[in-house]
């Protein structure tokens, strides 16, 4: 009984970790290269959607992922316009985004409430899998790689940077589209894999944590991979345990746990924590 | 080899350049010299193509070339050792010197250069450890690995925006045989610094900049320190600051068998013991990183002290807070002005009063009174001949010698009892150092204690009264001002007993 739970547990922790475990990575990427990106949860419900409206009509769950990831990046072109190319506040862009996805995906996604999705992708899928190997494979270039180098040295010291010939600007806009891909692809998984459906808002805030655990992992694409099944496991929790405490109390427990988790890995050493020039536009030139 | 014609640059409220026109050939150190704030630095980030000019051109081998980037000027053969270090605080040297390398293999491109950057090291006196993190280094070692980027790079061109300020007299040398192989080698050098020794020494030409505009370019046989001092600042310059007898009075600072660790967890100090008596200057000699950084720092409450004590006027003081060593009468004017001296982006009149804004007159209560900050900041800027746009400019606008200005002022404007100067005069041109030289007198003479380390050892001579110096963490010995000389101290400074 005990054990069942425990393993039913474990795998649902899995199956939300998966598409929290991908925006993360995403989102570590856009942060090593000094932009961060509020706008997680908007891009991610952006993909919610049209992955959904793809897999529907299609019938292709996986080409709706691909769109979900296509829709995400665009969404991302538009932060990093804002903060790269007009340096506008990047806290008050990506906020914007978030709100813009929030709003859009439920204009359109009127009338499409309800439906039951014929074709699925199961949910502890290649996704889940494909994640651990993804994050492997980001750790690996984020540290010991030339093109992981360059992004780190642009979120560190972008005049550094710029001064060795490294294209701060283009690195900035990279990383935060690839930050949306999969952003994008993390949302398509709700709505293709997790709950095959469409409603309104039905990432839940997970953008929000998939940004906690960005912080909870110190930028580091290995550690987030834990971070991902912890956070997962307690946002399940916070459904499963419904028949015992208040819906409301369960509901906080995830972000509560992300108050916690930052109090308790911001007593870092020097040489860890946030990039130095995270948040901060670049200009060249500029004293 | 390579020219600049006319080159013209406007800041908001300043003429930085003014058609300056400036030729430099292969096989020739090309010095540049002028005042803080002249446009030196502007003139070379503009030839780096860190800024645009407003108008001019600049020509490589009798081609009009347009350098848009840094990248453009690396592709050119151009390499730059600029002023304000462009390292990345936490990644190591090796990284920091791989960063952007044509031809690095994609995977660990670290570890690739590791040796070269050995090598490279070894072959020209620029060692350093490629695999320690910058943050941890010294600025003379931060500056090695500035030195061995462009290096690495094979820049043709080389210019160094006052590369000796933080070097050793020993370093220096070891600079001057490496910029001399490069001259031989066919190498166009632009050096600049405000130490005429070394401008004499090493240069071939000397171009004078002041105030924007060039004043004069010279063959260096054709002139000497004196009347270049004169073109730069257009007056004359007393080189020595006259130095008033004084006959010390009682102890003010006492360090007590102080052992202090570094941020490596290494002691960085064993256990030394001094004592600066008011109206005297002590100065501390030494290669950097033989614990000069943590020695201030434990003095001024930056760091705690493993044992020992420090006390202040009779009050023990040891592992006090910053704050509380202010008030208690502790200056402090940091080794990295940007770093520890300012706010950069706060305006240079807040900066002005980041010590004592919370008291009278500059505050009410909780309110602060912009007025007499305002005021205030003005009566300095006119006492200290801070050369700044307005008192409401951020105060990263300043040039280097201004910064240092404004912290002095700050610094000093609470009349302290005992001042701790790291490195006070590095980067500043010749007025400002004799101004700031002059300044310190006046405050040993009126019976402050002052501790003053530099790596200058011209300037701990000219000032101090004894000399300590530093190697290892400990103290090889304190000679008196009037008995020591260079070759002793230099000595000494290899940890020699003498
Ligand atoms: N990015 C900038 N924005 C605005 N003003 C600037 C900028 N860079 C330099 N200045 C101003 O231009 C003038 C020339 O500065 P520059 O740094 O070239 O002087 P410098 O000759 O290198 O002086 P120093 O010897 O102190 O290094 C100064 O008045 C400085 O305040
Ligand atoms: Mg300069």
């Amino acid at each position: 009984m005990i054990t069942e739970w425990i393993l039913d547990t474990l795998i649902r922790a899995l199956a939300v970790g998966t598409p929290l475990l991908w925006a993360a990575l995403g989102e570590i990427y856009a942060e090593r290269s000094g932009v961060i990106n509020l706008g997680v949860e908007g891009m991610m419900i952006l993909g919610a959607f049209f992955a959904f409206a793809v897999a529907h009509t299609s019938g292709n769950p996986a080409l709706g992922l691909l769109v979900a990831g296509v829709v995400g990046g665009a969404s991302a072109l538009l932060h990093a316009f804002l903060s790269v190319t007009l340096r506008a506040n990047q806290y008050v862009s990506g906020l914007a985004l978030a709100m813009f996805g929030l709003g859009l995906a439920g204009v359109l996604g009127r009338g499409w409430e309800g439906i039951p999705l014929l074709n699925t992708l199961p949910e502890i899928s290649g996704l889940t899998y494909l994640g651990v190997v993804l994050a492997v494979v980001l750790w690996f270039v984020l540290y010991h790689t030339r093109l992981g180098l360059v992004i780190r040295s642009t979120g560190e010291a972008p005049a550094a940077a710029d001064a060795l010939g490294v294209n701060v600007a283009r690195v900035r806009y990279l990383a935060v589209v690839f930050g949306g891909i999969l952003a994008g692809i993390a949302g398509g998984f709700f709505s293709v894999a997790y709950r095959p459906s469409w409603t309104e808002g039905m990432t839940g805030g997970t953008g929000w944590i998939a940004i906690a655990i960005v912080i909870f992992a110190g930028w580091d694409p290995l550690r987030a991979v834990w971070g991902a099944l912890l956070f997962g496991a307690l946002y399940y929790l916070s459904f499963r345990l419904q028949t015992w405490i208040a819906p409301e109390a369960l509901r906080m427990l995830p972000f509560a746990f992300t108050i916690v988790a930052l109090a308790a890995t911001s007593r870092r050493r020097r040489g860890e924590g946030a990039p130095e020039a995270l948040g901060l536009p670049y200009a060249s030139g500029e004293k | 080899m390579l020219s600049l014609r006319g080159i013209t640059k406007t800041f908001p409220g300043v003429l930085a350049n003014d058609h300056v026109t400036l030729e430099v050939r292969s096989g020739e150190v090309h010095a540049l010299l002028g005042e803080n704030g002249a446009g030196k630095t502007t003139l070379m980030s503009i030839l780096y193509g860190i800024h645009q000019p407003d108008a001019g051109e600049i020509r490589l081998r009798g081609r009009r070339v347009h350098i848009r980037s840094p990248r453009d000027a690396i592709g050119l053969g151009i390499g730059m050792v600029p002023q304000h270090f462009l390292l990345i605080r936490r990644h190591t040297v090796a990284e920091n010197i791989a960063l952007g390398l044509p031809g690095e293999r994609f995977v660990r491109p670290a570890r690739r250069i590791e040796p070269r950057v050995r090598e490279l090291g070894a072959r020209y006196g620029l060692a350093v450890d490629p695999r320690a993190a910058i943050w941890q280094l010294s600025p003379s070692e931060q500056q090695r690995v500035e030195i061995l980027k462009a290096l690495i790079r094979g820049a043709q061109a080389l210019i160094l925006d006052e590369p000796t300020s933080v070097l050793t007299p020993q370093e220096v040398r070891g600079l001057f045989d490496v910029l001399r192989r490069m001259k031989q080698e066919g190498h166009a050098v632009i050096f600049i610094s405000h130490k005429l020794d070394e401008v004499t020494e090493i240069a071939d030409r000397v171009t004078v900049l002041r105030r924007g505009r060039v004043v004069a370019t010279l063959p260096i046989a054709e002139t000497d320190k004196r009347s270049l001092a004169r073109l730069m600042v257009g007056r004359d310059v007393e080189f020595q600051v006259r130095k008033a007898p004084r006959t010390p009075d009682g102890d003010a600072l006492v360090a007590d068998n102080l052992v202090v660790l570094s941020d490596r967890g290494l002691p960085a100090l064993r256990g030394i013991s001094f004592s600066v008596r008011r109206g005297e200057i002590l100065g501390i000699a030494g290669i950097a990183g033989n614990g000069q950084r943590e020695l201030v720092e434990v003095i001024t409450g930056l760091r705690p002290a493993r044992s020992g004590r420090v006390r202040l006027l009779d009050h023990e003081v040891t592992n006090l807070s910053a704050r509380a060593l202010h008030e208690a009468g502790v200056a402090h004017i940091p080794e990295d002005r940007m770093l520890m001296g300012i706010v950069p982006a706060m305006s240079v009149a807040e900066n002005l009063v980041l010590k004592q804004y919370r008291y009278p007159p500059f505050s009410r209560g909780p309110v602060i009174d912009r007025q007499a900050i305002a005021q205030f900041a003005r009566r300095m800027i006119a006492e200290y001949e801070i050369v700044t746009p307005g008192s409401d400019v951020p105060a990263r606008l300043l040039s280097g010698g201004n910064i240092q200005k404004l912290i002095l002022s700050r610094e000093l404007s609470g009349r302290p009892e005992v001042i701790v100067a790291s490195h006070p005069t590095a980067g500043l041109d010749v007025s400002a150092t004799e101004q700031i030289h002059t300044v310190l007198l006046q405050r040993r003479q009126r019976g402050a204690a002052i501790l003053l380390v530099s790596e200058d050892l011209d300037e701990i001579l000219a000032l101090a009264d004894r000399i300590g110096v530093l190697f290892s963490g400990e103290i090889v010995g304190i000679v008196s001002g009037a008995e020591a000389d260079r070759e002793r101290l230099g000595l000494m400074m290899t940890g020699q007993r003498v």
